[in-house]
């Protein structure tokens, strides 16, 4: 059994048609990337898994159970934690209470306390800032932060949402690097890039999502070799 | 450099210009006042505590305005119904009888606690069942039907109690231990004065604590940010949003009591004004501030009381003292011209809509 099974989920934004049949499967431990151009719906299909939003047709099952009926804010109790678009520190609380909120789910003190060890050892410069305003970090900084929140919570399934998006090309490495560190020390990652090269040089698998639906799905080695993906998301003629 | 003189229209011109007379007329009339010297220290003295006093009312309603509009973006004009829901019906069934059996002249601390208690729960309450059933189902809505629906409730409710307990004004009774006054450096001050402002300083300071300490207050505030984000990390947003309602009319309902006990009234009506004015207070201090809230609370109370005797005595006006309304509202105009954001207030009221 897949630890995250999406069932053929039909999304909608009023009459705005967005995911039109999306199926895909994460193993324990994997890293899967799902590909795909501006508007393909990768956002949507994360935003449906984190039950942001609802799909109206088709299911998903993560460790085997239906999560229709869960709220938002329950999927973290579940074990699913999100680094979405675009960041989304809360720029007016500090660094500190950024990290704090990642953990809002959580009251076991002693292992939070661990976590945060280990956010500060994965980014040092975020111990540095703990108590400045998230507004005012970098774009970088701000990167670290939303990763780091993220696993505060503790997820087994971590959701990235192009943690890539308007970095330094030195600064997208290391956050590659960092997105294969966290997923060797035991979680599960769902990445959703536009960087292909980038997320296949990581990936255990992928799926190339093209508006609203899958058209591809392999292994990430054999989409890089794939003449399609080398064409439109490879930058290769 | 002619571009940015471009950017410039005449309205901005007219209100630049209507901002400088009320600053020149300010100053003169202040000037005037201070050569005509009409009044002793000890006046100006009392006159401070007065306006600190009613500002501390200000503050502590104020602060239900801005929590609200922190997080939903929403004028709560119904408000000031909270605050007058509370006290009005502690006056009925415990201040007016404890006050016939001798039992709020016997145990006046205990009787003062109890008012609270239930003034604080009925506003609570009654703020707890417009959110939920008047409130949440428009949280998608455009923002203009959520503050229809609050002009609406604000009636709903005036209405409400006046049916239910008759238009008439309800004497709030005096306490004999709260009677007369002491003096700190030779300023007299009214013991209920003192504890008006005491009783608002520790309360807005516990406020402002929790909301920025503790788990559920770091919350709130991730709420007010961004209620996607929010619910990513395990908040449950509309329990953080009926705990934001839960505070500010916890306050309103304190403001209620202190209300009660300055003026010694309570009405159907009495939520009105001092709804709008500390909603002209919140505004003033920057929607959305916790400390600005309380900042423009105090400022709005302090130029109320002594801003007819400083400005307008020395101008020769007649009566100004019926005029500290106006002096109010000019303020918030003031304010609104120079600092549209308010005194603490940041900028970003427009990107959020
Ligand atoms: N709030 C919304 N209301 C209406 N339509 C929306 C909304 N959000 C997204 N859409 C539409 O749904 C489709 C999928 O959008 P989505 O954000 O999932 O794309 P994406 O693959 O994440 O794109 P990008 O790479 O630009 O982030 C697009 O056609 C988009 O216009
Ligand atoms: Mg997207």
């Amino acid at each position: 059994m897949a630890m995250l099974e999406v069932n053929d989920i039909h999304t909608y934004y009023g009459n705005i048609h967005a995911l039109q049949g999306v199926s895909l499967e994460v193993e324990e431990g994997e890293i899967v990337t799902l590909i795909g151009a501006n508007g393909a719906g990768k956002t949507t299909t994360l935003r449906t898994i984190s039950k942001l939003l609802t799909p109206r047709q088709g299911n998903i099952l993560f460790e085997g159970e239906d999560i229709a009926q869960y709220a938002p804010h329950e999927m973290v109790f579940k074990g699913v934690a999100m680094v979405p678009e675009g960041r989304g520190v809360f720029a007016r609380l500090t660094v500190a209470e950024n990290l704090d909120m990642g953990a809002f789910s959580r009251d076991d003190t002693k292992g939070i306390k661990q976590d945060l060890e280990r956010v500060f050892t994965l980014f040092p410069r975020l111990k540095e800032r703990r108590s400045q305003v998230a507004g005012t970090l970098s774009g970088g900084e701000q990167q670290m932060l939303a990763t780091g929140r993220a696993l505060m919570a503790h997820p087994r399934l971590m959701l990235m949402d192009e943690p890539s998006m308007g970095l330094a090309p030195i600064l997208v490495e290391d956050t590659f690097k960092t997105i294969k560190a966290i997923n060797e020390e035991g979680t599960t990652i769902l990445l959703v890039e536009q960087n292909a090269t980038m997320a296949f040089s990581v990936a255990d698998r992928g799926y190339v999502l093209q508006t609203g639906e899958i058209v591809l799905d392999d292994t990430a080695e054999n989409l890089k070799a794939n003449e399609m993906v080398q064409k439109a998301y490879l930058g290769i003629e | 450099m002619l571009q940015r003189f471009q950017n410039i229209s005449f309205l901005d011109i007219a209100l630049w210009a209507l901002a400088a007379i009320i600053i020149t007329v300010v100053i003169w009339g202040t000037i005037a006042t201070i050569i005509d010297n009409p009044y002793n220290p000890q006046f100006w003295a009392e006159t401070i505590v007065f306006g600190i006093s009613q500002g501390s009312l200000y503050a502590l309603i104020a602060i239900g305005y801005t929590l609200v509009y922190g997080v939903l973006f929403m004028i709560n004009f119904a408000h000031g119904e909270f605050f007058m829901t509370g006290i009005i019906t502690a006056t009925i069934f415990l201040a007016q009888p404890m006050k016939e059996t001798g039992f709020l002249d016997n145990y006046p601390i205990i009787s003062l606690l109890a008012i609270a208690a239930v003034s604080i729960l009925v506003s609570m309450a009654i703020a707890l069942l417009t959110e939920r059933v008047a409130y949440r189902p428009l949280r998608k809505a455009p923002r203009l039907v959520p503050l229809i629906t609050a002009i609406g409730a604000s009636f709903f409710w005036q209405y409400f109690f006046r049916g239910l307990y008759g238009s008439e004004v309800k004497p709030f009774p005096p306490f004999e231990i709260l009677k007369g006054k002491f003096t700190i450096a030779g300023v007299p001050i009214l013991k209920t004065h003192a504890v008006v402002i005491v009783s608002a300083v520790i309360m807005l300071i516990g406020l402002y604590l929790f909301v920025m300490k503790t788990k559920v207050g770091k919350s709130i505030r991730a709420v007010a940010e961004n209620k996607d984000v929010a619910a990513l990390m395990g908040i449950n947003v509309d329990r953080a949003i009926t705990i934001t309602f839960a505070m500010g009319s916890a306050m309103a309902g304190i403001a209620g009591v202190l209300y009660a006990l300055v003026f010694r009234q309570t009405h159907f009506f009495m939520g009105f004004i001092p709804g709008i004015k500390a909603f002209t207070a919140a505004v003033l201090g920057g929607i959305g501030s916790v400390p600005g809230a309380a900042l423009g609370g105090f400022l709005l109370g302090m130029f109320e009381s002594i801003g007819p005797a400083l400005f307008l005595e020395g101008l020769g006006i007649p009566a100004p003292h019926q005029l500290k309304d106006v002096i109010a509202f000019t303020m918030l105009v003031l304010v609104l011209i120079l600092r549209p954001q308010g005194i603490l207030g940041e900028r970003l009221a427009e990107e959020k809509a």
